[in-house]
């Protein structure tokens, strides 16, 4: 079935709405214990940071608009905790920033639909997302958001160009690339070497501090995965240590093909 | 009626994909505790040894058929699988976690109203219900899920479940021919990155890190990757500073692998990184710093030089 572009055309003349979506993990340095709850993590003395995909989604997003004019919005959903990779977002040039207030449990397609239903009723045609959030890393939001409101999707992007309402990429897979061709209304979702972030200017910084966070209260929505348990994985033991020259690589050699069979 | 489990087959060049194999025998394991039946679909034009996926535990094969749909397009693909899965009423939906399953799987979700676990470490039936084992935060913690809704999909992490070997069953495959496939998106080249192996797919690999101490040298990480019919991985570290491309970075924000051996060289093994590679079946790790945390994990190790110790091992290898 064609899609109809006619509405998205017009909106072109005003500037398009252009939304990123940014999630708010624990920094990749972080240690990660287990919570009491044996279902959730330890969040104490966890660092939080905006999720480094939506960095590139950020400035792929800021870069759109630079070049297509427009409005951009970042939307998280989560905590009061997460305002603070909107405020990275608004620090970075986004314009506007809307948390959807809720601090519950959800799974990737709960999470999906809380995004799309605020996507829509912004009227956004272009959404970006980081390729895979480092928490739960399922890498499926902006995919399952894009099917939901009836968007095209491009995953795992590492050239993205719009030129009117057609879209080429590029996304990364095995041992290549694929070069694709859509158009809007679609969803993005951005692998690391799509762009290089900006960092936020000092005055970008205070800015943002001003600017106005909406927030708003998104519908409950039943989870449809459930955590039964969460524990940490078997811990690997110290192996052997062969030596400290190349005299050890004969036996390193004959271990790898006798004891592992793996070569 | 029984209840069915639906496996997706990928091809590429129209060959069927290692990690699908591995979905099928898992979905055909899966099916001897529940009596599922199990049943595969692909999509694309000409595609080898179809017939033959009976031997992995296919009882029935579809596949939709179109010239166009020899290169992957989400839209397309997320037609002809999810209107399948609707009309067979199947249950539950496994794909293989590869960037083409994890692009793919999700939009099947959505269409059939599943809940889905995506990236799956290990699958267990307890209590009639299938619990799916899968990293979180990039292996730093496991979980155990269910999914509570009627349909159920789940990917499977490549190189982790036992494709073993067929046994020889072949079944009738069922074409599909597909009229206008719907190309909304649409895959107009694909560009291949001069022939060499992907860290996602192969079953060794050999990472360099800062130890190598400039991309000058990464010509021995390379040689001995060649020596080994290895693909060649990276640490964050000389991603960011350039040396490599960032296709080969391992760790949380690179490419989580799990081959049968890893080998580390002159990588410290930072959290991130060690996140990315834990779950190699063997990890051998050289590196001068006899304190380098990759030790803690490393089955083999050799505390020295890199320079005298790489091309040992490679004429070691050769020999």
């Amino acid at each position: 079935m064609p899609k109809k572009h006619t509405k998205y055309l017009e909106k072109l003349g005003g500037g398009m709405k252009i939304a990123v979506c940014v999630s708010h993990v624990p920094d990749t340095a972080a240690k990660i214990s287990v919570g009491s709850d044996a279902k959730t993590i330890d969040k104490n003395s966890v660092t939080y940071v905006v999720n480094p995909y939506d960095e590139f989604a950020i400035e792929e997003a800021l870069k759109t608009k630079e070049k297509v004019g427009g409005e951009t919005l970042a939307i998280s959903l989560g905590g009061d905790a997460n305002k603070e990779s909107l405020r990275k977002a608004l620090a970075m040039g986004i314009d506007n920033a809307v948390l959807l207030k809720d601090e519950s449990e959800r799974d990737s397609l709960s999470t999906a639909k809380a995004l799309a239903e605020e996507i829509k009723s912004q009227e956004a045609e272009l959404v970006f997302f980081g390729k895979q959030s480092v928490d739960y890393d399922n890498s499926i939001v902006g995919q399952l958001v894009a099917e939901i409101l009836g968007y095209n999707s491009v995953s795992v992007a590492v050239a993205f160009e719009i030129s009117g309402t057609n879209i080429k990429a590029e996304r990364e897979i095995e041992g290549g690339k694929e070069v694709v061709e859509t158009s809007l209304p679609a969803v993005i979702t951005a692998q690391k070497g799509l762009n290089e972030p900006r960092y936020p200017s000092l005055k970008g910084m205070m800015a943002a501090k001003k600017k106005e966070i909406a927030e708003k209260q998104p519908a409950a929505i039943q989870n449809f995965v459930e955590v039964v348990s969460m524990k940490k994985p078997a811990s690997k033991q110290a192996g052997k240590i062969l030596g400290s020259d190349a005299s050890a690589v004969p036996e390193l050699i004959r271990l790898l093909k006798e004891e592992a069979k793996v070569i | 009626m029984a209840n069915k489990i639906l496996v997706f087959i990928e091809q590429r060049n129209g060959k069927i994909k290692k990690a699908s194999l591995e979905a099928l025998k898992a979905a055909s394991e899966l099916s001897t505790k529940n009596s599922f039946s199990v049943e595969a679909v692909t999509v694309g034009n000409e595609i080898e040894g179809l017939a033959e996926l009976g031997g992995y535990g296919a009882q029935k094969i579809t596949h939709f058929k179109n010239a166009s749909l020899e290169n992957y397009s989400t839209s397309a693909y997320t037609e002809s699988v999810s209107n399948f899965v609707k009309e067979i009423d199947a249950e539950i939906i496994f794909f293989a976690n590869t960037t083409l399953g994890k692009d793919l799987a999700p939009h099947i979700a959505v269409k059939i109203d599943a809940g889905i676990a995506a990236d799956v470490t290990a699958l267990d039936f307890r209590n009639n219900e299938i619990i799916a084992t899968r990293p979180v935060y990039a292996g730093k913690a496991l979980i155990d899920v269910k999914i509570t809704s009627a349909k159920k999909v789940f990917t499977l992490r490549p190189n982790l479940f036992n494709c073993g070997v067929s046994n020889g069953n072949a079944v009738e495959v069922n074409i599909v021919n597909v009229e206008n496939p719907n190309l909304s998106v649409k895959v107009i080249e694909v560009k291949k990155s001069d022939g060499k192996l992907d860290v996602a797919e192969a079953d060794i690999i050999v990472s360099g890190g800062r130890g190598m101490k400039g991309p000058e040298h990464f010509h021995l990480v390379e040689e001995l990757a060649d020596a080994l019919g290895a693909a060649t991985g990276a640490s964050r570290a000389v991603v960011d500073a350039g040396w490599r491309s960032h296709s080969e970075q391992v760790g949380q924000t690179g490419k989580t692998v799990s081959p049968n051996l890893y080998i580390a060289l002159g990588i410290s093994g930072a959290i991130q990184h060690v996140a990315g590679m834990r779950s190699s079946k063997y990890i051998v790790a050289v590196n001068k710093d006899k304190d380098a945390p990759i030790f803690q994990i490393a089955d083999y190790g050799i505390v020295g030089d890199i320079f005298e110790i790489v091309p040992a091992m490679i004429s070691e290898i050769k020999k």
